[in-house]
């Protein structure tokens, strides 16, 4: 009846995990209860949890990835807590079995749950806005993608409380991952839900390149889009191509551990070096999908508070688009030890080398627009400058590893996970810190404060210093990764460091806390009246803030690049438009219904409750055919309903 | 956004714009070649017309063949400059699909050589 | 202005260079399923690739050669052919606003894809009898997945066939229903591109 689930999969034995849920489940609760008590339900269902609207599925993804944060940083000071105390004859508090669970979920959370719904999150928030329409392509489906990609990140949290994650790291690299060496529901935990969100993040391609490419205002030609748009269509570009072949991959490795196929096993012919090739051919494209948009945060941002446009906005967009075709060329640098000849390991090697050219001349344009620039210190410039100083240097380790001799020696060593951490913090974290305290008050309609940011700014740089340059010395003293045990007690000086800087990283985390908090209760002095509280460039800041849900009222007529900036030096007037009838999409329910469904399917196919698969995928099916039926998808603000609205909106007294 | 027929400039792939006598040829002559290169690739897997050793490759080109028959004809993808975010976009899934599949076969092929792959 | 104006008087705008404002509904939905099959593509050359890399892989149990029937794979690609050539048909009879003609060639596609699915499906009955069964070794996991997930595309493709006849039906041949109907069109002639590869790769090769 229930497959292979029994009592046995909750850890009453195990502590530790216990705990954690006990704790997690007390707060989810308590805010049920609230928004129970006070009535919020109608209004959350209404306005957000079936909104079609890319705002609020913008900010709802960026809420996701920071709530994952937290789970995700746990993980992280577990690890860091067990390397710092493990040493010699020290046992330290985790077990090799809940360690390797722990780096598991580490990597897998933060890159699928946190990363990636954070940097989507903004491309979902602004992107519509700055190419002046009123929404993407297909906003059902766009629903539908969050859906999905909260459904994975449940899952895996379930994992917690019901059973046991993989234990074989964030790529389930066979024969590891196989049945033979992993029989439990473990590794299954870990390809569900990421097959569930890799779903909806294809469809967010999908949807994000139709858009970039056919809905833009009028006058709005290619060379005429805000860089963070170009970077948007890149990364979307590169989900489209790259996410397929995980989905492919992961449904050969379930294929294998379900149907008794052969693609990756040690016997009757698998072989497993293809798992690792196909995971990487993914994987590297999947690191500049994180890393474009931020890239595209920070031209804003450098843009924005120097008072000058993007030096070289041509160059820009050709490095970017240089960035996404080559970050198809340079998988193998993540297995150069696997075996490859000399001749392979050179190819791809100096195509790593050459990767860091367009990633370069983004730096000195970055560093050309703040030249000579009026620049307004505040957060988000303070994280672009953190970014630039950090991603360098992150990337000149990078440059190292991409020699074949010398990855030889530092290939899975804590060399290399500083190196990544390096990059991902210093370059998508900060971007998407600073990308939130950026563009809040356009969702919001208040700025966040801004020393608690810069506090949490500071945490975050020097934490992540603290916490990771030890890990290159270490590497080169010879730890390589993933150690539950330390063997070395000459190691264990400079692993305390990394302990404090992640204590101080979490510090950070604490800051970001207090921002939102305080800004919530002083929001009323730092509201945001007029739409523009950065004298910004881009279409957005034309918009009130929270824009209308349907951003413009009438489409602007693009004529240059920074097209705000040209209508503000222009002195466009404040004259009513003839308003015209449009039609705005209905909310629906079916992202939700369909994520409730693939929620239950995934949970099922983990534990082999057949029964339950088979409804959840007919229920799901069932609905497709009722959405694919359905016509009445959109409604229509008439030209007087939309007069009366923007009257209001703006203060204008009387009627026409 | 905006309801409407499709503008004149502003193709997409698989949509019928030409006269109606246009398209039936279109399609009529695509299957006749397709029919045709379709033969010709059975024949040349099992007899000797092509040197034994370059088969494969001679596949290859007609399947390479027949696809784009299929992407003029049947798709109607063209050249003009309405066609050129559908071009750019096949272009890039072209090159995708390519660097994946030359690039394993290549990779695995390298790796197996070099590990000495046991398996039969 | 309007999108035509600006079309009249900047054609430079519109042309090519995308000045033209938000394209029309029918534009982005063929788009953006163009772009879904794209993705699709990929995920094909995920499987070839594997295949590729495992066809050798046998195991010692049989080979591509020592299983293969080329005759049916004759067939099943004349079928396969057919039924695109039918469907491009259907397509020009729904632009025309003929649903009495579409409903014709919908029919004849619907069988010709049929055919295909019982001639593939008997091929898969009689592997797995011979103990040749995706289990048995790599080289037959690969071609199972890789020519089992076209055959899976291509029934999906003919559910969806049958479910736009009902709307075609039930509804006429509405702006809506034709945007859906474009993107099956577009789907079906991709599961033909797709199959043009798996039998000369997976076949044809195979036999050498």
């Amino acid at each position: 009846m229930l497959g292979r689930l029994s009592w046995a999969a909750i850890p009453l034995d195990q502590p530790l995990p216990l705990y954690a849920m006990g704790v997690v489940g007390i707060v989810i609760l308590v805010v049920l209860g609230i928004v129970t008590v006070k009535g919020w339900w109608p209004y959350l269902w209404r306005e957000w949890i079936t909104s079609v609207d890319h705002k609020r599925i913008g900010v709802m993804y960026v809420i996701l990835g920071l709530v994952m944060l937290l789970r995700g940083y746990s993980d992280a000071i577990m690890m860091r807590s067990q390397q710092a105390i493990a040493v010699g004859d020290a046992q330290g508090y985790l077990p090799p079995d809940h360690y390797d669970q722990i780096f598991s979920a580490h990597g897998t959370i933060m890159i699928f749950f946190v990363a990636m719904p954070l940097v989507i999150g903004l491309m979902n928030f602004v992107v519509p806005l700055q190419l002046g329409v009123r929404d993407v392509a297909f906003p059902t489906l766009n629903s539908v993608s969050f859906w999905l990609t909260a459904s994975g990140a449940l899952l895996v949290n379930v994992s917690l409380v019901i059973g046991s994650f993989s234990r074989a790291s964030w790529w389930g690299y066979p024969p590891l991952s196989e049945l033979t060496f992993s029989p439990d529901e473990g590794v299954d935990y870990y390809l569900w839900p990421l097959q569930i969100s890799g779903i909806g993040t294809l469809l967010t391609g999908v949807n994000f390149v139709t858009t970039i490419l056919k809905l833009r205002a009028p006058g709005m030609l290619y060379f005429r889009m805000p860089v963070f748009c170009w970077t948007a269509l890149s990364a979307n570009m590169l989900i489209v191509a790259a996410f397929p072949v995980l989905t492919a991959t992961f449904a050969m490795l379930l294929l294998d551990r379900y149907l008794g196929m052969h693609f990756f096993t040690n016997e009757a012919g698998g072989n497993q070096m293809m798992y690792a090739n196909l995971f990487w051919a993914w994987g590297h494209p999947e690191v500049y999908i994180l890393v474009l948009p931020a890239f595209g945060v920070f031209s804003e941002v450098a843009a924005t508070f120097s008072g000058k446009g993007l030096f070289s906005y041509r160059s820009m967009v050709l490095a970017t688009l240089g960035i996404c075709v080559l970050s198809f060329m340079v998988w193998l640098h993540h297995f150069f030890t696997m075996g490859a000849g000399a001749d392979v390991n050179a190819v791809f090697g100096i195509m790593s080398s050459i990767i860091a050219v367009p990633t370069g001349a983004k730096v000195f344009n970055w560093l050309f627009t703040l030249f000579r620039g009026r620049i307004v210190f505040t957060t988000p410039i303070l994280f672009l400058i953190g970014f630039m100083i950090t991603f360098v240097l992150g990337g000149l380790t990078g440059v190292l590893l991409a020699v074949p001799p010398v990855d030889f020696v530092l290939h899975n060593s804590a060399f290399l996970v500083a190196h990544f951490h390096h990059v991902i913090i210093g370059g998508v974290v900060f971007g998407a810190l600073a990308g939130i305290n950026y563009w809040f008050p356009k969702a919001f309609g208040f700025t966040l404060d801004d020393r608690w940011g810069k506090a949490s700014f500071w945490c975050w740089l020097i934490g992540f210093y603290l916490a990771f340059m030890p890990l290159y010395v270490l590497g080169l003293m010879g730890m390589t990764r993933r150690l539950q045990h330390i063997p070395d007690p000459s190691w264990q000086p400079l692993l305390l460091v990394a302990e404090l800087g992640a204590i101080v990283v979490f510090l950070g985390i604490l800051c970001q806390i207090a921002q939102l908090y305080v800004s919530i209760r002083t929001r009323e002095s730092r509201r945001d009246l007029t739409g523009d509280p950065w004298n910004g460039r881009t279409l957005e800041w034309s918009t009130s803030s929270p824009p209308p849900a349907y951003n413009y009222a009438m489409l602007p007529r693009v004529e240059t690049i920074d097209a705000f900036w040209q209508m503000k030096r222009n002195g466009v007037t404040a004259a009513e438009p003839a308003y015209e009838t449009i039609e705005m999409p209905r909310n629906s329910p079916i992202g939700f219904v369909i994520a409730f469904f693939a929620t239950t399917t995934g949970f099922s196919l983990i534990w082999h409750i057949w029964w339950i698969v088979i409804v959840g995928l007919l229920a799901i099916l069932f609905i497709v055919l009722v959405f694919g039926w359905s016509e009445n998808r959109e409604h229509e603000i008439t030209a007087t309903e939309m007069a009366r609205l923007e009257r209001a909106r703006l203060g204008l007294g009387r009627p026409a | 956004m905006m309801d409407g027929d499709a503008r004149p400039y502003d193709r997409t792939p698989g949509v019928e714009h030409q006269e109606a006598t246009a398209n039936y040829l279109s399609y009529t002559v695509g299957l006749g070649l397709a029919v045709l290169l379709t033969i010709v690739s059975f024949v040349v897997a099992q007899t000797n017309l092509l040197w034994q050793p370059g088969i494969p490759v001679g596949l290859i080109v007609l399947a390479f063949a027949q696809i784009g028959v299929h992407l003029v004809f049947f798709l109607h993808i063209g050249t003009g400059p309405d066609h050129t975010n559908n071009v750019v976009a096949l272009a890039f899934g072209v090159f995708i699909v390519f660097l994946v599949i030359t690039g394993s076969v290549w990779i695995i092929a390298n790796l197996n050589w070099n590990m000495m792959d046991m398996h039969p | 202005m309007t999108i035509a104006t600006i079309g009249a008087a900047r054609p430079e705008l519109v042309r090519g260079r995308g000045g033209g404002g938000p394209a029309s509904t029918r534009t982005v939905v063929a788009y953006g399923f163009w772009i879904f099959l794209l993705s699709d593509f990929i995920l094909f050359s995920g499987l070839f690739a594997a295949y590729a890399v495992l066809s050798g892989n046998t195991a010692g149990g049989p080979t591509g050669a020592d299983l293969f029937n080329v005759r049916n794979v004759f067939i099943e690609t004349m079928c396969l052919l057919i039924s695109s050539y039918t469907c491009g048909l259907g397509a020009l009879s729904a632009e025309r606003r003929q649903p009495g003609r579409f409903l014709i060639f919908a029919v004849l596609t619907l069988v010709l894809g049929a055919a295909f699915l019982v001639i593939e499906s008997t091929e898969f009955a009689g592997m797995v009898s011979k103990g040749a069964g995706p289990s048995r070794s790599a080289f037959l996991s690969g071609f199972f997945t890789l020519v089992g997930t076209h055959g899976v595309h291509v029934t999906g493709g003919l559910l969806w066939l049958i479910y736009m006849a009902a709307q075609v039906v039930a509804k006429g041949l509405r702006p809506h229903v034709l945007r859906r109907l474009l993107c099956w069109s577009l789907f079906w002639h991709a599961l033909d591109i797709v199959w043009v590869g798996v039998f000369t790769l997976v076949y044809l090769i195979g036999i050498q």
